[in-house]
C-alpha cells in the first residue's frame, strides 16, 4: 500500500452502505422533490405542489395542545418539576419507564374497546415503529430468509425489513377482484414461490389497518393466516400502526382478540407493531412499540432495543398524557370522528369527478383507482400519468407501483395532512385535470 | 414449536453480551441499593459511569426558560410543528447546538459543521451505524485493550463486525504503541480477517486518560498507511478536568496531511452532560458517502423532535453553555481528587488520569494469587462484603489482572465518604489478615498467554460481555 495518500485511493465503504435498498430512489420518494422544491401555501404559495403523499395524522393537534396548557406540570418533568428533571434525564433503562409502559398497554386496549388485553411486561420500546420492523426481523429471520408481506404495501417495508438485516420480501400479490384482500391461494403462491428460490420463509407481516388500502383486515381472513403460520410453523406479525385510525371501532379485529378468543393458542409466534406517529399524530417523538406473545423475543427485543430506546423525556410526557383515560377517550372518539368525515370529503369530492375509491374505513388516506384514465394498463402508463399529476396537477401522490401494487392505475392520496381548505383546493385541481384529460381524449 | 429453532441466529446468540458472571454485581446493588438514610449498609453502585455533578445548572435554567419545553404555557405554542418533525436530518437548531458544543468542548480549537451531525439512538446506536456503514459481516475493527465491555454488542451484534483486540499494559500506562497496532494488525491479515479499521475511545474508558498528540498522530498516520478506517469515540471529552488537555482526532487532521474520508467521530451527551435518558447519540463523519448512507440509517434511531427542541434551546444558550463546561470541569476535578486522596490512604493507587467519570484503580497487590481467577475472587469479595459494585478490569478485556473500574460521578459527597471508608476497613483488613496469617501475597508468574495473539474461538473463561445494557456505560 502506497503511502502517497491520493484521492483516487477511494477506501471501501460496507456492502449495505453501497446498495440502494434503502429505497430512496423510488418514485414514492421523487415526489417529495417536487414537494420540497415548491411547497403549497394557501396564502404565500397558493399554485404550489400539495403534499398528499405524507400519510400524516394533523387533524387532532387541538386535543393534545389543550391537554398540555392544562398539565403543563404533570408533562414537563412530572411532580416537583424540575428537581425530578435529574431522575428522568438519567433513565435509560431498557425496559422503559414503568409508567409509559402501562399507559401504552392501556391506550392500545382502549382502542380495541377492551377487546383485548396487554399486559405491560411484554411490550418494548423502540424509536418508532421504522426500528420496532427492522428489529423484529433481526429477531425473527438471517441474511437470505424471506417475511411475506401481501402487496401492496408500504414502500418503506423495502428499507426497513431488508436494507440491514439482508432479509428478503417475498410478495403475497392481492389484487382488485376481491378488493385487495389476502386469500388463501395466494398465501400458498407466495410460500411456493420462495421455495422455488430455495428462500426460508420466517414469517408473515400484515398491516392492519392496510397501509397503502385504508381497509381493515376482515376476521375471517384473519384466522386463516393465524391457521396458516401456524401450519408452516412461522411467524405472523401485525403492523397495527393505524389501529386507532379506523373510522368505526367495531370494524376492527386485531389479532391480538383472536388470540385471547383462541386461549392464546400457539400465540408465541404472533408479534404486534404500534406507534403513536399515526394515531396521536405525533411521528417526531419516535414512539414504537412491539408487544410479543413469546418471552424469548421480548427479552431479545429489549436487549436490541439499547440501539433505539424512547427519549425518556418523551416517555414521560406520554405516560402523563395517556394514563388520564378521560382523555384518552375523549381523543380516540374524536379523532376518529374527525378522520370519517375528511374521509367522506375525499370519496364524495373523487366520486363527484367519477373516481372511485376502494372502500375504506381506516388509516390517514385512501386507495384511488385511476386506471380508466391510464393511456396503458402498464407499470409506465401509471407513472406517466403519476408525473403528469406531480408536475402539472401539482399534486404529490403516491403511485401504485411504489407500494407493488401488481395492478397499475391505483393510487394512494393522504387526507388528514392538511386543512379542509386545503383539501377542497386538491379536489379542484383533480377535477380540471380529470376534466381536462377526458375531454382530450373523446 | 421449537422456540430456538424460529429465532435468528444474532436472536440466540449471546452477542447481546448478558450472559457473563458480572450480572451479579448488579443483581447484588439491585437487591440492596444504598440509601444514606434508608439501607446504608446496601450495596453502593460504582460500576455506572454516570455524570451527576451538574444537574443543579440545567433545572435551574429549566426554570428559567420555558419556551424550551413543549408542554408549557410559553412553548406549547411549538407543539404541532415539533410533534410532526421527524424530517432525518434533524432540528437545524439542535445540530448547530451540537455542533457548537462539541467545539466549546475542544477549546474552540476546532468548528463542526452542523451538516456532518447525524442523529442515532445514544452513542450505542451510533457505534452501531458506523458499524453497518464502514464494515461488512466477518470483517474486523481493530480496538485497544482495556476498553468499553458494550463494545462487543454495539460494533458486533447484529452487524456481524469481529473486534480484534490491541493489547495495552501498565508497562507503558496502557498506551497504545504502534508495535501493538502492526502485530494486531498482521496476525488478523495472517488468519486472512479483513480489518476495515480502527475504533478508538479518547478519553478512555475505562483508563480515565486522553491521548497524547503523538499517539494520535501515530494512530492517524498508522491508519492512512493501511487505508483503513478511524473511529473516534470522543463521548467523554467534556469530562477532561486537569491537565494535559484534551486533543481531538479534528484538531490534529487539521495539523497533519491524511485522508478525511477516513476518519468518524462518536459522540453522545450521555457523559458529558449527564443525559443518558434523552438517547442523543451523534454521527460526524468527515467522510461524505458516510454522511449520506448514515443519515438514512439514522432513521432507525432518530432523537425525539421534543428532545432536540429542548437541547436545541439549552446548547444554543452560549452563557449557558460556557458557565456548564467550566463548571463540571471543576466539580469533576474535585471529585476526582477526593477519591484518589482517599485511596492513597491505604496506598490504593490509581493509573494518573485527567478525565472520564471513574478510576483504574490498580488492586494488584490485593490478589491472592496475580490471575484472572484472583481478580474473579477479589472482585466477588468487594462486591458480596464490601458491598461496592466496580468493575473488575477482565470485563473490559485488560490483559493484565487486578485492575477495577470504579466511578465516583454518579454519587453525592456523604457516599462518596462511605465508600472510601469500607474500601479502607476492607484494606486495612486485608493487611492486617496477612500480616497475622505470615502469608505473603503470591505472586504467580504472569503468563501473556492472549494479548499478542488474536484468539476469536478460544473463549475466555471471563467473557468480556457485560450487563444491563443501558444501566451503565
Amino acid at each position: 500500500m502506497g503511502i502517497e495518500i491520493e484521492k483516487s485511493c477511494v477506501v471501501e465503504l460496507s456492502n449495505i452502505a453501497v446498495s440502494n435498498t434503502h429505497g430512496e430512489d423510488s418514485p414514492y420518494f421523487a415526489g417529495w422533490k417536487a414537494y420540497d422544491e415548491n411547497p403549497y401555501d394557501e396564502i404565500t404559495n397558493p399554485s404550489g405542489v400539495i403534499q398528499m403523499g405524507l400519510a400524516e395524522n394533523q387533524v387532532s393537534f387541538d386535543l393534545l395542545e389543550k391537554y398540555l396548557e392544562e398539565h403543563s406540570e404533570a408533562t414537563t418533568w412530572g411532580k416537583g418539576s424540575p428537581t425530578s428533571f435529574k431522575e428522568n434525564a438519567l433513565f435509560q433503562d431498557y425496559h422503559g419507564l414503568h409508567s409509559f409502559r402501562a399507559a401504552m398497554a392501556a391506550f392500545m386496549e382502549q382502542i380495541r374497546g377492551g377487546r383485548a388485553k396487554f399486559d405491560p411486561k411484554r411490550l418494548v420500546i423502540t424509536a418508532g415503529a421504522t426500528a420496532a420492523n427492522e428489529l423484529l426481523t433481526f429477531i425473527l429471520a438471517n441474511p437470505g430468509d424471506a417475511l411475506l408481506v401481501p402487496t401492496p404495501y408500504y414502500p418503506g417495508f423495502d428499507r426497513d425489513l431488508r436494507w440491514r438485516t439482508g432479509v428478503k420480501i417475498v410478495p403475497i400479490h392481492c389484487d382488485s377482484s376481491n378488493n385487495f384482500q389476502i386469500t388463501p391461494e395466494a398465501l400458498e403462491a407466495a410460500y411456493k414461490e420462495a421455495e422455488s428460490m430455495n428462500t426460508k420463509v420466517r414469517g408473515v407481516l400484515i398491516t392492519n389497518p392496510s397501509n397503502p388500502l385504508g381497509a381493515t383486515i376482515q376476521r375471517s381472513v384473519l384466522e386463516h393466516i393465524l391457521d396458516f403460520v401456524t401450519r408452516k410453523n412461522i411467524h405472523l406479525v401485525s403492523d397495527e400502526i393505524y389501529s386507532g385510525s379506523v373510522f368505526s371501532p367495531s370494524e376492527f379485529v386485531s389479532v391480538a382478540e383472536i388470540l385471547e378468543a383462541r386461549n392464546y393458542k400457539d400465540a408465541e409466534r404472533v408479534h404486534i407493531v404500534y406507534s403513536l406517529s399515526k394515531d396521536l399524530g405525533l411521528p417526531g417523538f419516535r414512539v414504537g412499540t412491539i408487544y410479543s406473545y413469546n418471552d424469548k423475543v421480548v427479552t431479545t427485543a429489549r436487549r436490541m432495543s439499547s440501539f433505539t430506546l424512547i427519549s425518556s423525556q418523551t416517555q414521560h410526557l406520554l405516560a402523563s398524557m395517556l394514563s388520564d383515560k378521560e382523555f384518552t377517550e375523549l381523543y380516540i372518539k374524536t379523532n376518529r370522528e374527525r378522520l370519517r368525515k375528511r374521509y367522506e370529503m375525499m370519496i364524495e369530492g373523487l366520486r363527484s369527478i367519477g373516481i372511485e375509491c376502494l372502500k375504506g374505513n381506516g388509516g390517514l388516506f385512501c386507495w384511488m383507482n385511476m386506471s380508466p384514465l391510464l393511456e396503458k394498463a402498464t407499470r409506465e402508463g401509471e407513472l406517466e400519468l403519476w408525473n403528469e399529476i406531480v408536475h402539472e396537477v401539482k399534486l404529490n401522490i403516491s403511485p401504485g407501483c411504489s407500494c407493488h401494487c401488481s395492478e397499475p392505475g391505483w393510487f394512494r392520496v393522504c387526507f388528514a395532512n392538511m386543512s379542509e381548505n386545503t383539501l377542497h383546493v386538491a379536489l379542484e385541481r383533480i377535477r380540471n385535470f380529470v376534466d381536462k384529460l377526458r375531454a382530450s381524449r373523446f | 414449536m421449537s422456540h430456538q429453532q424460529l429465532l435468528s441466529k444474532i436472536a440466540t446468540n449471546d452477542k447481546h453480551g448478558e450472559n457473563s458472571p458480572y450480572f451479579d454485581g448488579w443483581k447484588a446493588y439491585d437487591r440492596n441499593p444504598f440509601h444514606s438514610t434508608k439501607n446504608p449498609q446496601g450495596v453502593i453502585q460504582m460500576g455506572l459511569a454516570e455524570n451527576q455533578l451538574c444537574f443543579d445548572l440545567i433545572e435551574e435554567w429549566i426554570r428559567n426558560n420555558p419556551k424550551a419545553s413543549i408542554c408549557t404555557p410559553e412553548g406549547v405554542h411549538q407543539f404541532r410543528d415539533i410533534a410532526n418533525f421527524q424530517d432525518y436530518h434533524g432540528l437545524p437548531q439542535f445540530r448547530k447546538g451540537v455542533a457548537n458544543f462539541m467545539s466549546k468542548a475542544r477549546g474552540g480549537r476546532v468548528k463542526y459543521d452542523p451538516e456532518r451531525i447525524l442523529m442515532s439512538g445514544g452513542a450505542t446506536g451510533a457505534n452501531e451505524l458506523i458499524m453497518f456503514c464502514l464494515a461488512d459481516p466477518g470483517d474486523a475493527f481493530m480496538v485497544p485493550t482495556p476498553y468499553y465491555p458494550a463494545f462487543v454488542r454495539d460494533l458486533g451484534w447484529r452487524t456481524g463486525v469481529q473486534l480484534v483486540p490491541v493489547h495495552c499494559d501498565s508497562s507503558n500506562n496502557f498506551k497504545v504503541t504502534r508495535e501493538a497496532l502492526e502485530q494486531a494488525y498482521d496476525n488478523a491479515k495472517k488468519s486472512n480477517i479483513d480489518v476495515k479499521g480502527l475504533i478508538i475511545t479518547n478519553p478512555s474508558n475505562p483508563l480515565g486518560t486522553t491521548l497524547d498528540e503523538e499517539t494520535l498522530k501515530s494512530l492517524v498516520r498508522f491508519i492512512n498507511e493501511k487505508n483503513i478506517h478511524l473511529v473516534c469515540d470522543e463521548i467523554y471529552a467534556a469530562t477532561v478536568f486537569s491537565a494535559p488537555k484534551f486533543v481531538s482526532v479534528s484538531e490534529v487532521m487539521q495539523e497533519m496531511k491524511c485522508n478525511k474520508e477516513l476518519i468518524h467521530i462518536i459522540y453522545s451527551l450521555s457523559k458529558d452532560m449527564g443525559l443518558p435518558g434523552f438517547r442523543v447519540g451523534i454521527v460526524y463523519s468527515y467522510n461524505n458517502d458516510v454522511v449520506s448512507c448514515g443519515r438514512k440509517m439514522s432513521s432507525f434511531g432518530l432523537v425525539s423532535s421534543q428532545t432536540q427542541h429542548f437541547l436545541a434551546s439549552l446548547l444554543s444558550d452560549e452563557d449557558f453553555v460556557n458557565k456548564y463546561l467550566e463548571t463540571s470541569k471543576k466539580r469533576l476535578a474535585k471529585r476526582h481528587r477526593f477519591f484518589t486522596k482517599g485511596l492513597e490512604t491505604v496506598s490504593i493507587t490509581c493509573l494518573a488520569s485527567n478525565s472520564g467519570l471513574f478510576c483504574w484503580m490498580n488492586l494488584r497487590r490485593l490478589l491472592k494469587e496475580q490471575s484472572f481467577e484472583g481478580e474473579m475472587k477479589l472482585w466477588r469479595v468487594i462486591v458480596d462484603e464490601v458491598k461496592l459494585n466496580v468493575s473488575p478490569g477482565s470485563s473490559f478485556n485488560c490483559s493484565e489482572p487486578g485492575w477495577f473500574r470504579v466511578c465516583f460521578a454518579n454519587m453525592d459527597d456523604e457516599t462518596v465518604e462511605v465508600a472510601l471508608k469500607r474500601i479502607r476497613a476492607f484494606v486495612g483488613r486485608e493487611t492486617n489478615d496477612n500480616n497475622n496469617n505470615g502469608k505473603r501475597v503470591e505472586v504467580k508468574r504472569w503468563k501473556s498467554n492472549n494479548n499478542l495473539r488474536l484468539s476469536f474461538n478460544s473463549r475466555r473463561r471471563i467473557k468480556s460481555g457485560y450487563t444491563l445494557p443501558n444501566m451503565y456505560g
